[in-house]
């Protein structure tokens, strides 16, 4: 490890860092090395701890035990000052959060020359400034219009400008967290691309992710984490996605094949849908849902999806259009008759819309049938008969925490998904809407949610199901539409389909162009 | 440098540990303006515990000031439970009061079997209806129910004052503004011979077990909590927002409208613009002291209580100005305020950090 010959390419070395959050220990002495023009990819499940990792290096944490090195100007490692993202980015670290970090109503110069600048200059000269960045663009590829606003950005070039911020630092060390999380295929491609360039000159780079085809394409080198330890650290060469897979998730892993549905009748209509106003706004949307399907719909975040589940969902009217399930009208429906009438829905955002957090797990699980006699009598809570209900489901579907009493809060997003399946799927409904059901979750707490919304179908439900990502759109849906700027194209078979026809059509180009 | 690392889910024992070091920290504050008004802060201290409870007399006029204040503490505990920010308590307790007033003076006759209920009923109606206007601007609108509420407080004591200047002064008043008293089969019956201490403090505490018994053990409860503790969740489950935002506000200006009805039909008898010493905006420093737990309130109440007691009468016995008392509840909701830091963080002096000298 202290071979000075290796040393002299090293730009930054974490050292044994530990990292407990009370009773978690969030990282447990990981040890890692970037050389100059590396990239090395992060990966590791959700929880794993890459971005506490990440967040140490960067200042955001400081660690309990180890240290972060970065290489100097002399050729030699330096420690880096705990706990100051300032000392980090002075020496040379920049990072891209998943979240950007971004003034939205600023330029993106502006944003880029954000905090470099001095508070009180007599004169104020951007001209040498744009001149490094026209330079810096020019290299590297990455171009944005620097005097648009942040604003009118679309995600790939915002990602961009974060990129730029940061080499406009002269960073020596590039760090993104999940960078493709919000890219198109297409897009993604075209990140890469500029990280290989970036690399090629000298960069030193670290991706976050937990997709093993990017990792395998993409980086020199894996390190993948697991329980907040690293479990491996090799050249991406010796890898395949099967053993990163295993090295992921600790044990064998067997994937699940695609069974196809048997479509019956129309189930869950929805004939010109438009509703909301702005960018995730849905226009004219027709959807037909047979019994018994699988049906995905495909795009990238913010082209309606968001709109499209919400409508569904009942929480937002739309302005024209209507919906129906088998013979009754839900046009107008609230959330309260959705669920009364046989719609079961898993929102997006699980921590925002699934659960309660300060309520009980039992109390979480009842919270769509609070007011159904078997948890009322006379408007008083029946909690014996909740916690016995809750105690099923808990074992049902393997919710793991403490007991039905403890509050939701303190559940793994995994378990917390579970009982959002659980207190949805239970009552057998007729239609299910699963909006990116597994995102975030690990590959166990996925292949759970995949298994309970095949059993769904199989037992004659219609589920619509609506990811960002292909993968498992192509898994698991019988029939696969694509939603972009509010349009939602007709849904085809997923056999007919491939990776890059549904990449075109995300980005835009309709089914013609992409024939 | 300090930082501040989250920790987990506090335990009872440590809520109620910050909750009275939060109150002490209070006490020691405000023992600073003592000391400069030239008294020794013991000698205070000592003067304002004796007021309070240092006598039959003394303790039973700190309950007396108690029931007011918990049930506008409820009003503010069950209203920000739910996320609803009622500010106008104090607003909420005139319009019960007066309509008390309304009811009370000989509007209906008949013996305490009827009239008191009616009274109260009447109050508690007033109180809600008062509440009912910013949250239904809240829920329909979405007007801020800060700006409504605390606005309110100003337009009903001035409708108030307006009418004890007209319809409903007392004739026989001798030209004070004051409405008339209210029948004797319209007050709340003393509980002891020769104190003040009324009725009005049973209703708070029933108030208060109630209002437990209602967040814990029903439906409704359990959709008050829902939605305060996340809208987005509860509206996605299912669960009525609006309704339970206008039950929630119906039931917080309720209770401080019955907090209005006690000061008319339990103490004063008649109705006069300075019925509240800001029992009102008092009962928020109550609920926040309480964490906003209906039987904690309780307690909350009889610490504002023995302190608006006791400082009175120390004030008496020393000439230094009674505002102290209201300096106190001050600090001590600054306190609780800033403890709630230290029940969500662990709060760290870094400056030792060993790797700070390696790090130049």
């Amino acid at each position: 490890m202290a071979d000075p010959a290796q040393d002299a390419d090293v730009v930054l070395r974490l050292d044994g860092i530990t990292k407990r959050f009370g009773a978690l220990t969030a990282n447990g002495e990981v040890s890692l090395d970037l050389k100059r023009g590396e990239i090395l990819a992060l990966l590791g499940e959700n929880g794993a701890g890459k971005t506490t990792l990440m967040n140490i290096l960067f200042g955001h944490y400081v660690a309990d035990e180890g240290r972060v090195l970065v290489g100097t100007s002399g050729n030699g490692l330096a420690d880096l000052e705990p706990g100051s993202p300032s000392a980090a980015l002075a020496a040379g670290i920049g990072m891209v959060h998943q979240h950007f970090t971004l003034a939205e109503n600023l330029s993106a110069l502006d944003n880029i020359l954000l905090g470099t600048e001095r508070l009180a200059a007599l004169s104020s000269s951007r001209a040498p400034a744009r001149r490094k960045l026209e330079d810096l663009m020019a290299r590297s590829g990455l171009t944005v219009s620097l005097d648009a606003r942040i604003s009118q950005l679309s995600v790939g070039e915002k990602q961009r400008v974060e990129i730029l911020k940061a080499l406009y630092r002269d960073a020596r060390v590039l760090v993104l967290d999940e960078p493709t999380a919000v890219l198109t295929p297409q897009e993604s491609d075209t990140l890469f691309a500029t990280l290989k360039k970036l690399a090629a000159d000298g960069l030193g780079l670290i991706f976050i992710s937990h997709k093993l085809a990017e990792v395998l394409a993409s980086s020199h080198r894996v390190a993948v984490l697991r329980g907040g330890r690293k479990v491996a650290d090799l050249p991406t060469a010796e890898c395949d996605r099967r053993r990163l897979a295993e090295l992921m998730v600790g044990h064998a892993i067997t994937d699940t094949a695609r069974t196809p549905g048997t479509p019956g009748a129309s189930l869950f209509v929805l004939s010109g849908i438009s509703a909301g106003h702005g960018r995730d706004a849905l226009h004219g949307v027709d959807l037909d849902l047979k019994s018994g399907e699988i049906l995905g719909i495909a795009g990238v975040s913010g082209n309606g999806q968001t709109m499209l589940a919400r409508v569904i969902s009942g929480l937002e009217t739309p302005s024209s259009g209507s919906i129906t399930l088998g013979e009754s009208t839900l046009t107008r429906a609230s959330a309260r008759k959705m669920i009364d009438s046989g719609l079961a829905r898993i929102p997006e955002d699980r921590h925002h819309d699934g659960i309660i957090g300060a309520m009980s797990v039992s109390e979480n699980l009842a919270i769509e049938t609070i007011r159904k006699p078997e948890n009322q009598r006379l408007g008083l809570l029946r909690f014996a008969a909740m916690r016995e209900r809750a105690k099923d489901l808990i074992k049902a579907y393997d919710i793991r925490c403490q007991s039905a009493d403890s509050p939701a809060r303190l559940l793994s997003g995994g378990n917390i998904q579970k009982i959002v399946l659980a207190r949805t799927l239970e009552t057998e409904p007729m239609v299910v809407l699963a909006a990116q059901p597994s995102r975030g979750l690990d590959v166990g707490a996925t292949s759970e949610v995949h298994r309970r919304l095949i059993a769904a179908r199989d037992r004659g439900a219609g589920v619509i199901l609506i990811s960002e990502d292909l993968d498992e759109l192509m898994r698991l849906s019988d029939r696969i539409a694509v939603i972009h700027r509010g349009h939602l194209s007709a849904a085809e078979p997923t056999e007919t389909l491939d990776r890059g026809t549904l990449g075109l059509r995300m980005a835009g180009h309709n089914a013609e162009d992409a024939a | 440098m300090i930082r501040f690392e989250p920790r987990g889910p506090a335990s009872l024992r440590r809520m109620l540990a910050v909750t009275i070091a939060a109150a002490v920290a209070a006490l020691v504050l405000a023992a600073i303006p003592i000391a400069f008004a030239g008294l020794s802060v013991f000698d205070a201290y000592g003067l304002m515990v004796k007021g309070a409870f240092g006598s039959l007399f003394a303790f039973t006029e700190m309950l007396t000031r108690a029931a007011p204040l918990i049930l506008t503490g409820l009003a503010a505990a069950v209203a920000f439970r739910a996320r609803l920010w009622n500010i106008g308590a104090e607003g909420q307790l005139y319009a019960g009061a007066l309509a008390a007033v309304a009811v009370g003076t000989g509007l209906i006759s008949g013996p305490s079997l009827v009239l008191i209920p009616a009274v109260m009923i009447a109050g508690a109606l007033a109180g809600g209806l008062v509440m009912l206007g910013p949250t239904l601007l809240k829920t329909r609108l979405g007007v801020d129910e800060v700006v409504t509420t605390l606005l309110l407080n100003f337009v009903i004591l001035l409708f108030v004052q307006m009418m004890l200047e007209g319809p409903m002064k007392d004739p026989m008043g001798m030209g004070w503004p004051q409405s008339e008293p209210i029948l004797d089969e319209a007050a709340l019956p003393k509980l002891m011979d020769r104190m003040r201490i009324h009725w009005g403090l049973v209703v708070a505490l029933a108030a208060s077990l109630g209002v437990y018994f209602l967040l814990k053990r029903t439906v409704w409860g359990f959709e008050i909590r829902a939605v305060g503790e996340n809208a987005s969740a509860a509206r996605h489950a299912g669960i009525p927002v609006t309704a339970t935002f206008v039950r929630v506000g119906l039931l917080s200006g309720a209770l401080a409208g019955l907090a209005g009805v006690g000061e008319v039909a339990g103490l004063k008898g008649y109705l006069t613009a300075d019925l509240s010493p800001g029992f009102g905006y008092s009962g928020i420093v109550v609920a926040m002291l309480a964490g906003l737990s209906p039987v904690g309130v309780v307690l909350a109440a009889l610490f504002i209580a023995s302190i608006f007691v006791g400082a009175d009468s120390m004030s008496r016995a020393t000439g230094v100005s009674n505002y102290l008392a209201d300096l106190i509840v001050a600090m001590a909701l600054l306190c609780v305020l800033v403890s709630g830091l230290f029940l969500r963080f662990r709060i760290r002096l870094v400056g030792d950090h060993k790797s700070r000298e390696t790090a130049e």
